[in-house]
């Protein structure tokens, strides 16, 4: 742990920062000042004051509490859809890669084909079908990401597979699944952790620009990409600090993630370095 | 080569197959409760069963899809339920706007990306590289609708200046005017993008620069800028163009963010549009498409990469 901090400060920080955002979403009821759709007619769209530190919206609603809520919004969708991700993913790229053959290569042509379709385009396309709300989010986030990371995944059991320490305990008896799960499955921990990092960041992204089109986290929970929507421009013309203060949020969040993640992947997987 | 590039044209096949299975999907995955109200909100057909028969859900699953794509394969991608036009003629009449606002942010990306990734290269661990770094990452952190939203907002507030939005021009109305519209919005995508771009630029050219014909031909006595450009850039080019062809859908998703912010006709805001409205054919018109025109770019860089690299085409 230490070492780590002391290898990479910038890493650090940014699981600092990371961790700081995860509490404030988890802490927001004990933080927020003001619920986060507790509307006061009388103070709409006020500037930052000493009672409302961030300012107000168009509803008299408290931004500070609004962007404190929205953390719980962007690390719920972003812990949740990661969490999802490297389930699908993990599991598709392990069957893929361990069992290799035919199955591979039909499940690797699917992955092929479904990674042409742009990603915010997959998810609006998912969203619209599903209809929007935070688990459909979550949903749709962790399953296109979990069938883009079992890429990632089948090339590292892919590496993992062609040592000769499997084909020892194969040859001792032991079976598929026990191979698996105490051979592979720990050999392969250092990229599943590194793209879960890197992962977080654009989830985090994702659930924004889904939410800031409209498709996402529906109001009145307060989701950072919702709170700088479209609906809102009229108000941010004649109170800029509305648009100002979810995208510090949500560009501090990735940035902690990005960290993290770029130091992850220099300490545990030196092949990847410079490779974003 | 020309044997590398049959080969490479008969892969492209099982992926468009399993594309177009993506997209037949769409319309077979709408749930119960969407289908009653594409027919209350909006009265796509007067009952489940007309509505069924406009989307073409009424025949066995093996003919529908033999009937969709022989329909695909004709040109017709579908008709809307809202307007009832073709969605090949929207597209159509959409797709400059995206190519336009595409291209030029790819433009702007690589103007950025390109010279500072070099630079951050060559001189390694000094403040240039260190800044050009910190902008990599403040670029893939910040996200491109705050940026816009930013630019929209903030010169208005403080300086009473707004692009304007709203009111569009056509190429054939206003040449200059039509190409001033995608300024912002380009620049908002491509500097965004910019910074994935720069960070392999950065990672190439550090790796290609320690080779040992980089050392010899500074040893044989040739200049900075023949030696970076010439020898480093040459054989860092081959992974920058994967990137930035792999870049395309990000480009695209982008698109539809840029589009919908500074009002522009393109096919980001024409998918919008159909999602709000349930317009279902229009969706799978607009995926098919475009996941087509990613199968392809994938397929534009896998022969340049061939041309790139002689390495590549034997094998």
């Amino acid at each position: 742990m230490w070492t780590f901090v002391r290898r990479k400060p910038l890493g650090a920080a940014g699981g600092l920062l990371l961790f700081a955002m995860l509490a404030l979403g988890l802490l927001a009821h004990v933080v927020a000042p003001y619920d986060y759709d507790e509307a006061d007619v009388f103070s709409r769209l006020k500037a930052p004051s000493v009672d409302h530190w961030l300012g107000t919206d168009n509803l008299g609603r408290d931004l500070l509490s609004r962007v404190i809520y929205g953390a719980r919004v962007s690390m719920g969708v972003g812990f949740g859809g990661v969490a999802l991700g490297l389930a699908i993913g993990t599991s598709v790229g392990l069957v893929s890669g361990y069992f290799g053959g035919r199955l591979d290569l039909l499940v690797q042509r699917v992955v092929d084909a479904f990674m042409c379709f742009p990603l915010l385009l997959v998810a609006l396309t998912i969203m619209a079908i599903l209809g929007p709300g935070l688990e459909n989010v979550i949903l749709t986030l962790g399953l296109v990401l979990g069938i883009r990371d079992s890429r990632v995944i089948r090339s590292a059991v892919l590496a993992v597979k062609a040592h000769l320490y499997l084909e020892a305990a194969r040859a001792l008896g032991a079976g598929h699944a026990g191979t698996i799960a105490r051979h592979v499955l720990p050999n392969i921990l250092a990229p599943i952790i590194i793209l879960g990092t890197v992962n977080l960041g654009a989830v985090i992204l994702t659930e924004a620009a889904l939410s800031f089109l409209g498709f996402g986290v529906p109001p009145p929970r307060p989701s950072w990409g919702g709170m700088l929507s479209g609906s809102g421009l009229v108000h941010m013309l004649r109170a800029p600090w509305l648009a100002l203060w979810p995208g510090i949020a949500l560009s501090l969040s990735v940035f902690g993630a990005n960290m993290l993640g770029d130091a992850l992947r220099d300490l545990l997987d030196p092949r990847l370095r410079g490779n974003r | 080569m020309v044997r590398y590039a049959i080969r490479r044209l008969l892969l492209i096949l099982p992926t468009l197959f399993l594309v177009s299975l993506f997209v037949f999907a769409i319309v077979r995955a709408i749930p119960g409760d969407v289908v009653d109200m594409m027919l209350e909100q909006f009265q796509y057909g007067r009952d489940a069963d007309e509505l069924r028969a406009r989307l073409g859900l009424d025949r066995p699953l093996a003919v529908q899809y033999a009937r969709w794509a022989s329909g695909v394969l004709r040109g017709d991608l579908g008709t809307s339920l809202w307007t009832n036009r073709p969605a090949v003629r929207d597209i159509a009449a959409r797709f400059p706007v995206t190519m336009t606002l595409s291209f030029l942010s790819i433009a702007i990306s690589l103007l950025v990306a390109l010279p500072i990734g070099i630079l951050a290269a060559v001189r390694q661990d000094s403040g240039a590289d260190y800044a050009a770094r910190s902008f990599a990452v403040a670029a893939l952190s910040v996200p491109n609708f705050w940026l816009a939203t930013l630019i929209v907002v903030l010169p208005s507030y403080y300086f009473q200046w707004a692009p304007s939005i709203g009111s569009f021009t056509t190429f054939g109305e206003r040449p200059g005017v039509y190409l001033d519209q995608f300024i912002l919005p380009a620049l908002c995508l491509g500097v965004a993008q910019a910074g994935t771009i720069m960070r392999m630029t950065r990672g190439m050219m550090l790796e290609v620069l320690r080779q040992d014909y980089v050392r010899t031909a500074v040893a044989k006595g040739l200049g900075g800028a023949a030696v970076v450009l010439g020898h480093g850039l040459r054989n860092a080019a081959i992974p920058i163009v994967t990137v930035i062809g792999g870049q395309l859908p990000f480009y695209f998703g982008g698109s539809i963010i840029m589009e919908h912010i500074f009002g522009l006709p393109g096919m980001g805001s024409f998918v919008l549009e159909a999602i709000s409205r349930r317009d279902y054919p229009v969706i799978q018109a607009v995926n098919l498409f475009v996941a087509s025109l990613v199968v392809l770019s994938n397929l534009l860089v896998d022969l340049s990469y061939g041309a790139l690299d002689p390495r590549v085409r034997q094998d």
